[in-house]
């Protein structure tokens, strides 16, 4: 069965253009795992759910004290808020902010970690001893605590910001595992050869590791996601963020603090915002051990 | 590796006989070079720098909450900037006249004597005492939670190892995997919404403390059921939101172990398959996972934030909380600077097992190649 349907897709392969070849490809070599597939259509799901639907869905946020805390029905799928607000909609428009928050966080924290865990593996020395000391102090500090104190002092009051201080907090896991990487490419000839040559510093680390790395950062940005999404979600369900607006952590938040937990007719309203958030954090998990088995051929049976 | 001709070994031996001081630097390089101690200057090194950390968050940072204090004071009693300072200095327990460099070392020098100044909303009560009341209490839930995963899930893991690509490996690693990813407050959430709430199966309004307000605290039956009946939900949420990473790493490093040579030896001198799975690829391949058990435990204390919030059980991050809310900032100063202690001496502890479980690692003369 398997075979069958790759002969089907190799003989497609072959009349389209070599661009999307390489995506077809790709989309065979995910299809062979489920869960890896379930995760790619799960994280697309969810960015066409926070980026797309919200430009063709109607923003609903009246309150409509008639309809406080409705039952599922045909108008309110997911039922009502505490203020009569349809949960759905709510769902659709508060993914927007986490998503970027995280994709940025997890690009901030990306860079710390490849910048200074390619110098230190490369420059050696001192530096890397440095460089490696300040890293595991940064992960012996329980980095929630740290994240819930520095969030009640600066009160990040836009989603730059709080992007900016996740990344400061989780780099450290990355960088140990980028200085590894390089520490063992460092061996290899083509580096050798570009260190003969003479070709510095910045071009023997970006021109000639990275590209070597591009599978394996990818999977880690997309773990950074995970990261910045459990610990965003985290302070802003404790109202530590002062902002406004609607997304899943601050829906949860006002159900939570509404008490909303102890109603039994606010059932949905929870289920909303806890599997938006749940079945993201899996999607991406899944995709990233799905990219894994795709990147890395000897993981492959 | 440097390789040293024995000419140069000769300068070096004859350099070290000759001055007395490079020999004492020379039993200092001795010590020096053994694990434990390495691990306990890291462990001070860490403790220096979060101090560090949050002095300078407390302190020096722009709009720091004693600028913010001595605002609140000035605006609350119409009091001049001075008389504001000296009392925000009282609170905060540091001297704001004096240069900010004997701040910090009088700081520090607090912090020798284990003195993490008074809270500011209980005059008079220290922040260590109010830390050493609820810390007890996230320790053990998080410590039976994690242990109980531990246990639960190395098991799980290396049964499906073994029974590779049979429905039971596959439900235990596909469930591993789902509930590892699902953050464990949401997993807190959904135990309060659907069992405590929606099927009313279990008393969370009665669950909530550390214990019940009339037992007497004490090593009775009663009331160490009364704590673990408090506790079981962290415990229960704390054990969910590991067991997977345990199964995950357990089946993965079993299945490596299982590949070695010396197994396949082992079986073909005919050794029983108990003892193969005890000695020979169980305990390989819990080697790794000693460590990761290490790192897991700093991260689930900062979890219990949340969880203890939830269930409203009477912890660290519970108390954390409210220091936030309040802007109680010595407390949350102390919290950060002792929840990082825990985390180190779980690190030690972490270190020391992996060297007694693993004879190559912790031999003099750092064999590790480090």
């Amino acid at each position: 069965m398997t075979a069958a349907t790759g002969l089907v897709d190799r003989r497609d392969v072959s009349r389209i253009p070599a661009r999307l070849a390489g995506v077809v490809e790709f989309l065979r070599m995910m299809s062979r795992k489920p869960v890896g597939l379930i995760g790619l259509i799960g994280v697309l799901f969810f960015l066409f759910l926070a980026y797309v639907a919200p430009l063709i869905v109607p923003l609903q946020d009246q309150v409509d004290v008639t309809a406080i805390y409705a039952k599922p029905s045909w108008t309110h799928p997911l039922g009502t808020d505490f203020q009569g607000r349809d949960v759905v909609n709510q769902i659709v428009f508060g993914g927007g902010d986490i998503i970027t928050t995280a994709i940025l966080a997890a690009l901030f924290s990306t860079l710390i970690a490849i910048t200074f865990g390619s110098i230190a593996a490369t420059v050696g020395g001192r530096l890397d001893q440095i460089i490696l000391a300040i890293t595991d102090v940064a992960l012996t500090i329980p980095q929630l605590i740290l994240l819930i104190v520095i969030a009640a002092i600066f009160r990040p009051s836009s989603f730059f910001a709080l992007a900016v201080i996740l990344a400061l907090l989780q780099w450290p896991a990355l960088l140990r595992q980028i200085r590894a990487q390089v520490l063992s490419l460092k061996e290899r000839d083509f580096v050798e050869a570009a260190r003969s040559l003479d070709l510095g510093l910045l071009h023997i680390i970006f021109r000639e590791m990275l590209p070597n790395m591009r599978s394996y950062i990818v999977i880690h940005f997309i773990i950074a996601m995970t990261l910045a999404i459990y610990a965003q979600a985290a302070i802003m369900f404790l109202g530590l963020v002062p902002l406004s607006g609607k997304n899943w952590a601050i829906m949860l938040y006002f159900a939570y603090n509404q008490g909303a937990l102890f109603f039994k007719d606010s059932f949905f309203y929870l289920m909303g915002p806890i599997m938006a958030i749940a079945l993201f954090q899996l999607s991406l998990v899944w995709l990233a051990s799905g990219l894994e088995d795709v990147f890395n051929p000897r993981l492959r049976n | 590796m440097a390789t040293i001709t024995p000419a140069q070994g000769e300068l070096q031996v004859r350099t070290l006989q000759r001055s007395p001081l490079s020999q004492v630097r020379g039993h200092l390089g001795g010590l020096w070079g053994r694990p434990i101690t390495q691990a306990i200057a890291k462990a001070f090194l860490t403790i220096f720098v979060t101090s560090t950390i949050t002095f300078v968050l407390i302190r020096l940072m722009p709009g720091s909450p004693v600028e913010i204090k001595i605002d609140e004071l000035m605006q609350q009693s119409q009091i001049s900037y001075a008389e504001a300072a000296a009392q925000a200095s009282g609170l905060f327990d540091i001297n704001l006249n004096a240069p900010i460099q004997d701040q910090y070392l009088e700081y520090l020098g607090n912090l020798v004597h284990g003195n993490l100044g008074n809270s500011f909303l209980s005059r008079g009560t220290t922040v260590m005492s109010i830390i050493l009341s609820v810390l007890p209490w996230t320790l053990f839930a998080v410590g039976t939670g994690l242990l109980l995963s531990f246990v639960v899930g190395i098991a799980l893991g290396l049964v499906a190892a073994y029974r590779r690509n049979s429905l039971l490996d596959h439900t235990v690693s596909t469930g591993g995997s789902i509930i590892s990813s699902i953050p464990g407050y949401l997993i807190a959430l959904l135990i309060v919404l659907i069992f405590g709430i929606q099927l009313r199966w279990i008393p969370i309004t009665q669950m909530r403390g550390a214990f019940s307000p009339g037992i007497t605290p004490g090593f009775s039956p009663a009331f160490i059921g009364d704590i673990l009946f408090h506790a079981s939900l962290p415990i229960t949420v704390f054990f969910l939101t590991h067991i997977g990473l345990w199964i995950l790493s357990m089946r993965s490093a079993t299945l490596a172990a299982l590949e070695e040579d010396h197994v396949t030896v082992a079986r073909a001198r005919g050794l029983t398959d108990f003892r193969i799975t005890t000695a020979y690829v169980g305990r390989n391949a819990v080697l790794p996972l000693v460590s990761q058990f290490a790192i897991a435990a700093g991260a689930v204390v900062g979890g219990a934030v949340i969880i203890e919030q939830i269930f409203v059980y009477q912890g660290v991050g519970l108390r954390l909380v409210a220091s936030v809310n309040q802007r109680d900032y010595p407390l949350m100063q102390g919290i950060i600077l002792m929840t990082t202690v825990c985390v180190i001496i779980a690190n030690l502890v972490a270190d020391l097992l992996y060297s007694k479980l693993d004879p190559r690692i912790g031999r003099a003369g750092g064999a590790t190649g480090k």
